[in-house]
């Protein structure tokens, strides 16, 4: 696309797909981190994520302030328009993501000293790698405006889902097992629940990117697979 | 009566709005006009629909005046203006031979982008139309005229004291006010404005834009504007020209959100090169 007769319009919009690309590393970053101090109990780990997230917040606001000065003083229209507010939408649910890894933190912090057998995290991992992924590669196609990388993140978040409902069960069988698993299972169920959140918003960020490049807004439902609220578990307690 | 109306063709990318636009109060195929041998529109075909704002807009020297001076056939003034094509408003030829011209300017009035009002007083800068064309049958007819030709210009109240006062003493944006005032004083059908808004504050301007929202229940009104935010803010339907030829026209919010063809995308976002 040429240039605008204005170069500092160009800057700007420049300026904030740096910014939001900054803002997707930095999401990406947090989340692994959170993960890795859940697997490993790692409570200093957990601590320095909760004071990033604060930067996480920094960025939204100053992303959203440009945004805002540009649809202010430029008029935005067309694809420029699309532009500055897909960058307001996806620096949303970058900040979401920021939030749900700062949680993942916090419940490390509260499991530290409490019975938490490692191999029940596994399954979590397990699921925040795929998680990661999907967050990295959407966070490259925008950058590249590439439509076909969006669309493919978008159909795998069905995956992520599916992975998460199995989990789920998992679970839910640790906690019968063994009744000192409840309390660590319980965070793990949260946790999980956030890393399957993360998989939505690096759906969301996919449809503002098919959006942004087609001016077309994504109607149509995904096929929705997680199905946990619907999972019900027969219980019976154990006979000594 | 008339022979089917030859189907929008040529390169104009279109679009239509999910409901279709009003059906058409005039229709062009295949219009080309020449300034001596300066091909100044090439094989423009739209179809303007009634009762709602259509807005054209372009660069400088892209046609679109124009294409609006001939729909009143404004071009008639310039010696060396030549058009062809088909133009019709309610399946009636515009350039007719045996059209009366003055009748036509009647049900296609038009207002320009300086005010001019005519060096009288108020009420004489309104009755002038109403009177020429025997519209009135009376003076106090012709009274109820002036009042609500001025009343729908927004005018009314700002100058019911002084109808006797020139014309001219007035500010831009209430000229502007009253030129509408008298285009409209002779029951036109449809309104031309070539950049009714460009030697206005934005205060003026946005009483003309509020005023336009309301006169489009009333009649078929078409715009020329530079303005993109104008065209944008009063017109249902816009047409975008560029060095001769309609590019592409479709709704309002497709074209400034959405537009198709790459021109009007540079020309909308400010890459014109």
């Amino acid at each position: 696309m040429p240039e605008h007769i204005v170069v500092a319009y160009d800057d700007e919009l420049r300026d904030l797909a740096g910014r939001i690309a900054e803002m997707g590393g930095l999401a990406e970053r947090l989340v692994e981190q959170a993960v890795s101090a859940l697997t490993r109990v790692d409570t200093g780990l957990a601590q320095r994520v909760i004071l990033e997230d604060q930067r996480m917040d920094a960025l939204q606001r100053a992303i959203e302030e440009r945004a805002i000065s540009i649809i202010a003083r430029r008029q935005p229209m067309a694809r420029d328009l699309r532009e500055v507010v897909g960058a307001i939408r996806v620096s949303n649910d970058l900040e979401r993501v920021g939030d749900l890894a700062k949680n993942i933190a916090k419940r490390v912090i509260a499991i530290e000293g409490h019975y938490h057998p490692k191999r029940l995290a596994f399954g979590v991992e397990h699921l925040s790698t795929l998680a990661l992924e999907q967050m990295k590669q959407v966070i490259d196609a925008y950058t590249q405006k590439d439509l076909q990388a969006a669309e493919d993140v978008r159909n795998r978040d069905d995956e992520v889902d599916a992975i998460y409902t199995s989990l789920f069960r998992e679970l839910l069988t640790y906690m019968m097992e063994d009744p000192r698993n409840i309390t660590f299972c319980t965070h793990l169920l949260f946790c999980a629940k956030n890393i399957e959140r993360i998989g939505d918003h690096a759906t969301n960020i996919a449809e503002t990117i098919h959006y942004l490049v087609t001016g077309i807004q994504i109607t149509d439902d995904r096929p929705k697979q997680d199905d946990t609220s619907l999972t019900p578990i027969d219980f019976t307690p154990p006979t000594k | 009566m008339n022979a089917p109306l030859p189907p929008l063709a040529g390169p104009t990318v279109r679009t239509l709005p999910p409901g279709g636009f009003h059906a058409p109060k005039i229709v062009a195929r295949d219009v080309n006009v020449y300034y001596g041998p300066k091909h100044a529109l090439k094989d423009v075909g739209i179809d303007i629909p009634e009762k709602s704002v259509t807005a054209f807009i372009g660069p400088s020297g892209c046609g679109k005046s124009t294409f609006l001076r001939c729909l009143n056939r404004m071009n008639d003034t310039i010696p060396i203006a030549r058009v062809v094509g088909l133009m019709q408003i309610d399946g009636l030829d515009i350039y007719d031979p045996s059209l009366d011209v003055v009748q036509l300017r009647a049900r296609v009035g038009m207002v320009f982008q300086k005010p001019n009002p005519f060096p009288k007083s108020i009420y004489e800068n309104v009755a002038y139309g109403p009177r020429i064309h025997g519209i009135a049958r009376s003076k106090a007819e012709l009274d109820e005229i002036v009042v609500t030709s001025l009343q729908k210009a927004g005018l009314y109240n700002e100058v019911k004291d002084r109808l006797g006062d020139p014309g001219t003493g007035l500010s831009g944006g209430q000229q502007q006010r009253l030129c509408i005032a008298r285009a409209i004083a002779v029951s036109p059908e449809v309104i031309l404005m070539d950049e009714p808004c460009s030697a206005l504050d934005p205060i003026a301007t946005a009483k003309i834009e509020e005023l336009i929202d309301e006169l489009r229940h009333n009649f078929t009104i078409v715009i020329v504007t530079h303005s993109m935010q104008q065209a944008a803010r009063v017109s249902q339907k816009t047409a975008f020209f560029h060095l001769g030829n309609l590019v592409e026209e479709g709704p309002t919010d497709m074209i400034f959100t959405n537009p198709k063809e790459t021109r009007t995308q540079d020309y909308i976002t400010g890459r014109f090169g």
